[in-house]
C-alpha cells in the first residue's frame, strides 16, 4: 500500500515537472491559411506567338505558274501548321506552291501561350481555251488549208511515164481552179507537189521519174495560172507507197502527183 | 520517131540474146580447186566452250572464200592431229601381225590419221590439211594453227603455216582468231580473206531508213546514220574511209559524205536542185560523182564534183530523160557506167568520163538497173528483168568488152543492187526471197549464196574495205 501511493506522488510530481517544462518551448508557425474562395492566383503565363508574315508573292499567277508563300511567326511556338498541302513547316521560311485553283492557305502556329492563325490567298486565273472555231458557212466557206489541199485530187500516171495524160488532164484542170482559190484565201502557205512511182521500176531511177512527174504536173498547173512560186516539188520515187501489193491496181494508185500541204 | 528507133533496138537486143543464150548460166564448178581438210579444232580447258563457235566461222570462211573445196568431214581418220609432233610416220611394210585382229593392222599400217598421207590419200583426198588447238593463256585465248601441204608426202617442208594467233577468251575472241587464221590460209592461195571489210547497206529496222554497216559474215551488224529520215543510196571510198549516201534529212533528196569511224558529216554541199542522188566515189576518192536535177529541176543529169560539193559540172547535157547511178571504171578511171532512160525503160550505158561516146551495154530488153565495176575494171554485175515482168528483177554480170552476160540470181524474189567486194570474189546484193527485202552475198558464179540479215528490210548494200 505504502508503495502505491509513493508511486502516485512519483506521478503527480513528474506530471507536473512535465508541465512546467512545456511551457519553456518557441511556439510552433502557423499552417497555411486555407485558400479563400473567389481570388485566381496568376499563372506562370508565355506569351501567344506572333504571325509576322504571312504572304504569298504573286497573289496573283496563271494556273500552271507558282506563288511563293513565305511566313514568319515570332514567341514561343512549338508547331507552324499551313494547310492545303503544305503541312508542318519551320517558324519562318517559304514555299513554292503551285496551286490549281485559287487557294486561301492558313497558317496555324501553336505555342504554349497558344495558337494564332494567319491566311494568305492565291488567285489563280486560267486562259480560257480557245473558243470552238466558227461554224462553216455552207456554200463559199474557206475552210482550212490543210483540209482544202487534201480535197486536191491526186494526177495519175503510166508506167515509167510523166506525161500528163488526160484523167490527169482533167483532175489537174480542177486542182488549178482550186489552187487558185485556196492560195488567195491562205496568202502565206505554199503547196508541195509530191511525184510518186510504183515498186517496179529501180527506187534510184524511179526518184527521177518521181521527180519529173512532180514538175510535169507543176508545169501544167503554171500554164493554168497557177503561181509558181507557191509550188514546191519533191520526189519521193517509191519511198512513201500509198499500198504495196504487187498488183496493177496498186501500183497505179501509186503512179501519182500528189498534193500536200506546204509549211 | 523515138519509138520507131526503141523497137528496131528492141528487134536487134532480141537477136542478140538468141546468140547469147549459151552464155547465159552458171560459170564455175569446184573442179580444179585445191582440196583442204579442216576437222574439228579442240579446246583445252576452258577454251573448249568456245570451240563450236571457232569451227563454223573458221569453216565459213574458207568455204566462203569459194577458192577452196573442203573435204567432207565423214571421210576423216579418227585420229585428228593437233600439233605437229602428234604425226608419226607408220612403219613402211607390216608384214608381221601385231595384233590378232587383220582389220587393226591394216589400220596401224596407214596411220590412222597419224600420217600426212591419211589425210591425202583415200578416202579424204585433201591436199592441204589445217590443223591445231586452243587454249587460254594469261586470261587470252591462244590458237595454234598450222596448214600442211600434203602433196609432200611427209612432214618435212609441209608447213605452209605455223603461228600462234592470240584473242579475248571469249566466243568473239574464238571467232577473231578464227578469222585470222582463215585469212592466212586464203592468203596462201594469194587470196585476201573478207575479214576486216565492211559491208553499207540500209535497213529500216528502227523505223526509218538508215545507213548500217557489217561484217562480211553479218555479224556486227551496227546504225551509221541516227538522222530519223530516208536515208539510202550508200556508196564507199576506195580506200574504206568514207561513205557518200542520198538521204531526205534536209527535205528534199541530197547527197552526204560521212566518214567512217568516228561516224561524222563532212558536209557535202549540194547545189539547188530537187534531187540530188546516187553519189560514188572516184578511183582516187577524191570526187564524186552523182545525178542530180539541176540547174532546172528536171531529173536527172550526170555531175562531178568535188568531195565536198564544191566545183559542180554537168557530165551528160540533155535534160530530156533520166540518168542515175554512175559509176566509174575503179581501173582506168575514164570510162563511166550509168543508168538511163534515154532509150524508152531504164537501161545501162557506158560513156566517157567527159561524156562523149555513150553507148548501151544491155540489150535493151526489159529494164536493168545498179550497174557496178568488179574491181578489175572489165566487168559489171547489174540486175536486169530480162525474162520476167516489170519488176522482177535478178542479178547478171557481164564482159564488158564482149558483151558477154552470164545470169547470177534465178527469180527468188527481187534480186538488185548487186556490189563487189574489194577483191572481187564475192558479190553482196539484196533480195526478197525471204519476203521482206535482206542482204545476201554469193560467189561471183552465183553459188555459196549466204543471208546477212533478218531483222527489218535491209536494202542497197555496198561492199567497202
Amino acid at each position: 500500500m505504502f508503495v502505491k501511493r509513493n508511486a502516485l506522488v512519483c506521478l503527480a510530481v513528474l506530471l507536473t515537472l512535465f508541465a512546467a517544462g512545456c511551457k519553456k518551448k518557441a511556439p510552433l508557425p502557423p499552417p497555411a491559411p486555407p485558400p479563400q474562395p473567389g481570388v485566381v492566383a496568376p499563372p506562370p503565363t508565355p506569351a501567344p506567338p506572333v504571325v509576322q508574315q504571312f504572304t504569298a508573292e504573286p497573289s496573283n499567277i496563271q494556273r500552271g505558274d507558282s506563288s511563293t508563300l513565305r511566313w514568319q511567326v515570332a514567341g514561343d511556338v512549338t508547331n507552324v501548321v499551313i494547310n492545303s498541302g503544305v503541312g508542318t513547316v519551320q517558324s519562318a521560311g517559304s514555299r513554292q506552291v503551285t496551286p490549281a485553283n485559287s487557294t486561301t492557305y492558313q497558317l496555324t502556329a501553336t505555342g504554349p501561350g497558344g495558337s494564332v492563325t494567319g491566311v494568305t490567298t492565291v488567285t489563280v486565273t486560267s486562259t480560257p481555251p480557245p473558243p470552238p472555231p466558227p461554224p462553216q458557212p455552207t456554200g463559199t466557206g474557206i475552210g482550212t488549208f490543210e483540209g482544202r489541199v487534201n480535197e486536191l485530187q491526186d494526177a495519175y500516171f503510166d508506167y515509167d511515164k510523166s506525161d500528163i495524160r488526160s484523167d490527169a488532164r482533167d483532175a489537174l484542170t480542177r486542182d488549178a481552179a482550186a489552187l487558185k482559190t485556196i492560195l488567195t484565201d491562205f496568202p502565206n502557205t505554199s503547196i508541195v507537189l509530191e511525184g510518186h512511182c510504183d515498186e517496179r521500176g529501180s527506187a534510184e531511177y524511179n526518184l527521177g521519174l518521181g521527180d519529173r512527174r512532180a514538175s510535169a504536173a507543176k508545169d501544167f498547173l503554171m500554164q493554168l495560172g497557177v503561181p509558181s512560186d507557191r509550188i514546191r516539188t519533191i520526189s519521193y520515187g517509191k519511198e512513201r507507197p500509198v499500198c504495196t501489193d504487187s498488183t496493177e491496181e496498186c501500183w497505179q494508185k501509186n503512179r501519182r502527183a500528189h498534193f500536200a500541204p506546204g509549211q | 520517131m523515138n519509138r520507131t528507133i526503141g523497137l528496131i533496138a528492141a528487134a536487134a537486143a532480141a537477136a542478140f540474146l538468141v546468140s547469147a543464150q549459151v552464155n547465159v548460166g552458171t560459170i564455175e564448178k569446184d573442179t580444179g580447186k585445191p582440196v583442204i581438210a579442216i576437222p574439228e579444232f579442240r579446246g583445252s580447258g576452258d577454251a573448249q566452250a568456245w570451240m563450236g563457235a571457232f569451227n563454223s566461222t573458221l569453216q565459213s570462211d574458207i568455204a566462203g572464200s569459194g577458192l577452196l573445196k573442203i573435204a567432207p568431214r565423214t571421210s576423216y581418220p579418227t585420229f585428228v592431229p593437233q600439233q605437229p609432233s602428234d604425226f608419226s610416220q607408220p612403219p613402211a611394210v607390216v608384214e608381221t601381225p601385231r595384233s590378232r585382229r587383220g582389220d587393226e593392222l591394216v589400220q596401224r599400217a596407214n596411220g590412222g590419221g597419224r600420217w600426212v598421207t591419211d589425210w591425202s590419200g583415200s578416202p579424204v583426198n585433201a591436199n592441204f590439211l589445217a590443223f591445231g588447238y586452243t587454249g587460254t593463256s594469261a586470261g587470252a585465248l591462244e590458237l595454234r594453227g598450222w596448214l600442211y601441204d600434203l602433196s609432200k608426202g611427209t612432214t618435212n617442208g609441209a608447213q605452209v603455216i605455223g603461228k600462234v594467233y592470240a584473242g579475248t577468251a571469249d566466243e568473239a575472241g574464238a571467232r577473231q582468231v578464227a578469222h585470222q587464221f582463215a585469212a592466212d590460209i586464203l592468203g596462201a592461195f594469194g587470196a585476201q580473206s573478207l575479214f576486216g571489210t565492211h559491208i553499207y547497206f540500209v535497213s529500216d529496222r528502227t523505223g526509218h531508213k538508215e545507213i548500217w554497216l557489217m561484217d562480211p559474215d553479218g555479224r556486227n551488224q551496227r546504225q551509221l546514220t541516227r538522222f530519223g529520215s530516208i536515208s539510202t543510196q550508200p556508196a564507199v571510198s576506195p580506200d574504206g574511209t568514207r561513205i557518200a549516201f542520198m538521204s531526205y534529212y534536209h527535205t528534199l533528196p541530197g547527197i552526204f559524205v560521212f566518214s567512217v569511224d568516228p561516224p561524222r558529216d563532212l558536209r557535202f554541199y549540194n547545189q539547188r536542185a530537187s534531187v540530188n542522188e546516187t553519189p560514188s566515189f572516184t578511183p582516187d576518192g577524191k570526187q564524186i560523182i552523182y545525178a542530180s536535177s539541176a540547174p532546172n529541176d528536171r531529173c536527172c543529169r550526170i555531175y562531178l564534183s568535188n568531195l565536198d560539193g564544191a566545183g559542180f559540172r554537168p557530165i551528160t547535157s540533155s535534160p530530156n530523160f533520166i540518168d542515175v547511178e554512175p559509176k566509174i571504171n575503179p581501173k582506168t578511171g575514164s570510162t563511166v557506167v550509168f543508168v538511163s532512160g534515154r532509150s524508152g525503160p531504164q537501161q545501162v550505158y557506158m560513156m566517157n568520163i567527159d561524156g562523149t561516146g555513150i553507148e548501151r551495154l544491155t540489150p535493151g530488153e526489159g529494164e536493168a538497173s545498179n550497174p557496178s565495176w568488179n574491181p578489175d575494171g572489165q566487168h559489171i554485175a547489174f540486175s536486169w528483168t530480162r525474162g520476167f515482168a516489170a519488176g522482177n528483177w535478178n542479178v547478171f554480170f557481164m564482159d564488158v568488152a564482149s558483151r558477154e552476160i552470164s545470169q547470177l540470181t534465178h527469180s527468188e524474189g527481187r534480186n538488185e543492187n548487186p556490189a563487189w567486194s574489194p577483191e572481187g570474189t564475192h558479190i553482196v546484193f539484196a533480195s526478197t526471197r525471204t519476203r521482206q527485202s535482206q542482204i545476201f552475198t554469193m560467189l561471183a558464179n552465183g553459188t555459196q549464196v549466204q543471208q546477212l540479215t533478218t531483222q527489218g528490210s535491209n536494202l542497197s548494200p555496198v561492199w567497202g574495205k
